[in-house]
C-alpha cells in the first residue's frame, strides 16, 4: 500500500495527492478504511472491523467496501 | 446500542471549475502497458522509439469485422490489404484468421507467395502490373483486377503463352456521392467504359470474367456510398447475364472503412463519428441482398478493408528529447518519433499519452519530431502534460500505413515488436543499422581512394 502512504490525509478527510496535485474528500467511513488499508489489513479483516464498530451487516459492508476500493484503484491510489 | 451509525464510504474528487459549453475538464490518463506488457520494459529491451503490435487486438478486430458481415450474408471473404501493413508476421495473423491476400505490386505478390498463400487466393489490384507479374499471377490462377485498357490488351496479347485461362475482374469507378470521386482507377460506370471493357473481355472467349470490383475511396464515413456502388454493380451483373449468360462469382467492395483516428480539422473525434463494422456490414449486406443479381444468385462478397482492421493494434512508444519555448512563448516538445516513421501525422491528429502519471498541469504544446525539418510535426496544438526530457510517451492507433509508408530519412527505422496472445514479445522487423544501407550502395572505383 505504498501509494496510499504517499498521500497527505488530514483528520477530517481531506486527501491531497502530491504526485498529481489532485485533491479529494472522503467521509469518516472512508478514512476508517484507508487507515486499515495502510495497516495492511485484508478485505475480510476490514469488513469484520466495520461490522464490529458500526451498525451494519456483513454483506452491505462488503459491497460498499469493494466499491470504495475500486474507486481508490481508479484514482491510482492503491496498487 | 454502542455501535456507531454506519455511512457508506465515499471519495469525491475536488475539481477546479465546472464543465461549460466548451466541454469538461480534460485530463490525459497515462497508458502504462500494452496487453499487460509494461511500455517501460518494451523501450528498455527494444530501444526508443519502438513500434508495438498487439496480436490479440488484430485477431479480435478481424473476428469482430468478420462476424459483422458473416452473420448478415452467406458468402463473405476478407482479403488482407498488404499495402496497409505488409510485415510478414502481421499478414500471417490475418491469413491464419482466414483472410486472403490483396496485393498491388509484384513485390507484394511475392510477399503473399512467401506467406504461403495459394495463387488462387491472391487478388492482384492496382495500375502497376508488369507483363511478368501478370503472366505469373495468371499461371497461378490469381484473381486479376484489371485497372485500365492497356492492361487488358497486355493480357489479350499474352494469351497464347499462358498456361491457364486468366481469371479476371474489372475495377469499376462511379459516382457514389463521395467527393473526390476516385476516377483514376478502373473503368468508369456512368460513361459506359466499364461495359465496353466487359464486352472486350467476354467477346474474346479466352478470359474468364469472375468478379466486379469497386473501391469507393479512403476513410469513407458514409456507409451509404457502398450501397450505391453495389446497386450499380448489380445492374452491370444483370447486363452481363442477359448478354453473355455468365454469372458473376463475386462482388469486391474494396476497402476504405474509416478507423478511429481523427482526421485533422474534423469537428468531432473519430471515436464518435466513425461507423462501426456493424454499421458498414448492415448497409453493405442489405444492399447485397436487396440488389437483384441475375438468377437470384448470391455472389461472394469480398472485402479488402485494411485501415480499420489494423490501426487499433499498432502503438508507437518513444521518449521526449527536449522541451523549449518558441519565439511567441508557445511551448514546444521534441520527441524521438518524427514524420519519417509516422507519415500519418500529416493527416491525423494522433492520440498521444504519457506513459507515467503526470501532474494535473498541462499546456498547449506543439509536438515536433527529431528531424531537421520544419514540417516534422506530430501534433500542431495539443493540451499536453509537462513531460521532461527522458520521459516516455505512447501514440495510439498507428497500425495502418505507418510501417509501409515510412521513410528511411536521417536516421534508421526502429524495431517492430509483436506481443503475442500469451503476452510474449517478438521482434518482427529488426531495427536498421548501417550495414543495411551499405549493402545497397556501390562506390565507383575512382571514388574509393580519397
Amino acid at each position: 500500500m505504498s501509494k496510499l502512504n504517499s498521500l497527505a490525509i488530514s483528520d477530517n478527510g481531506f486527501i491531497f495527492k502530491p504526485a498529481t496535485g489532485e485533491s479529494f474528500t472522503t467521509n469518516e467511513m472512508g478514512l476508517f478504511i484507508i487507515n486499515l488499508l495502510k495497516e495492511g489489513k485484508s478485505g475480510d479483516e476490514i469488513i469484520n472491523a466495520i461490522t464490529e464498530d458500526f451498525e451494519i451487516d456483513n454483506v452491505t459492508a462488503g459491497r460498499d467496501l469493494y466499491e470504495f476500493l475500486d474507486f481508490l484503484k481508479r484514482e491510482n491510489m492503491t496498487d | 446500542m454502542d455501535k456507531k451509525i454506519y455511512e457508506r464510504p465515499i471519495l469525491r474528487k475536488v475539481v477546479e471549475g465546472i464543465p461549460n459549453k466548451f466541454g469538461s475538464l480534460k485530463r490525459l490518463r497515462p497508458i502504462e502497458s500494452i496487453d499487460n506488457v509494461l511500455i517501460d520494459n518494451l523501450i528498455d529491451q527494444y530501444g526508443s522509439p519502438v513500434f508495438v503490435l498487439s496480436e490479440k487486438t488484430i485477431r479480435e478486430t478481424y473476428r469482430t469485422a468478420y462476424r459483422a458481415f458473416s452473420t448478415r450474408y452467406p458468402k463473405v471473404q476478407f482479403a488482407w490489404s498488404y499495402k496497409t501493413n505488409y510485415i510478414d508476421a502481421v499478414c500471417r495473423v490475418f491469413h491464419q484468421e482466414g483472410a486472403w491476400a490483396e496485393v498491388v505490386s509484384g513485390f507484394e505478390y511475392e510477399k503473399a507467395l512467401d506467406n504461403n498463400i495459394p495463387g488462387n487466393k491472391i487478388i492482384f489490384n492496382g495500375p502497376d502490373k508488369s507483363e511478368e507479374d501478370l503472366a505469373r499471377a495468371i499461371n497461378n490462377k490469381s484473381l486479376i483486377h484489371i485497372d485500365h485498357f492497356d492492361e487488358l490488351y497486355a493480357i489479350i496479347e499474352m494469351l497464347d503463352e499462358l498456361k491457364e485461362r486468366p481469371q479476371v475482374a474489372i475495377r469499376v469507378n462511379m459516382d457514389t456521392g463521395i467527393v473526390p470521386q476516385w476516377d483514376r482507377f478502373g473503368f468508369n460506370y456512368e460513361s459506359g467504359e466499364a461495359w465496353n471493357a466487359i464486352n472486350r473481355i467476354l467477346t474474346n472467349g479466352n478470359i474468364d470474367l469472375i468478379g466486379l470490383h469497386i473501391h469507393v475511396g479512403t476513410y469513407i464515413t458514409l456507409s451509404k456510398a457502398y450501397a450505391t456502388a453495389i446497386q450499380k454493380l448489380a445492374v452491370l451483373a444483370t447486363r452481363i447475364f442477359e448478354r453473355f449468360q455468365i454469372s458473376i462469382g463475386y462482388i469486391d467492395v474494396g476497402g476504405g472503412f474509416a478507423s478511429q483516428n481523427t482526421l485533422q480539422g474534423a469537428y468531432l473525434p473519430a471515436t464518435d463519428t466513425t461507423p462501426s463494422f456493424d454499421d458498414y456490414a448492415h448497409t453493405i449486406t442489405t444492399a447485397m441482398t436487396s440488389a437483384s443479381f441475375p438468377n437470384n444468385e448470391t455472389p461472394t462478397l469480398i472485402l479488402e478493408t485494411g485501415r480499420a482492421l489494423i490501426d487499433d493494434a499498432g502503438w508507437l512508444a518513444g521518449t521526449v528529447l527536449a522541451n523549449k519555448r518558441l519565439a511567441d512563448g508557445h511551448r514546444a516538445m521534441v520527441i524521438d518519433t518524427g514524420v519519417n516513421i509516422l507519415f500519418t501525422a500529416f493527416w491525423y491528429d494522433h492520440e498521444i499519452y504519457p506513459v507515467h502519471e503526470t501532474s494535473f498541469q498541462s499546456e498547449p504544446t506543439t509536438i515536433y519530431g527529431p528531424l531537421c525539418m520544419n514540417i516534422d510535426i506530430i501534433r500542431k496544438n495539443i493540451d499536453f502534460p509537462l513531460l521532461n526530457k527522458g520521459d516516455r510517451f505512447v501514440i495510439k492507433r498507428v497500425g495502418a500505413y505507418t510501417m509501409t509508408q515510412w521513410m528511411q530519412f536521417i536516421t534508421y527505422r526502429p524495431n517492430i515488436v509483436l506481443i503475442d496472445e500469451k503476452g510474449k514479445t517478438h521482434v518482427i522487423r529488426k531495427q536498421e543499422d548501417k550495414e543495411v544501407f551499405r549493402r545497397q550502395e556501390m562506390i565507383p572505383e575512382h571514388l574509393k581512394v580519397n
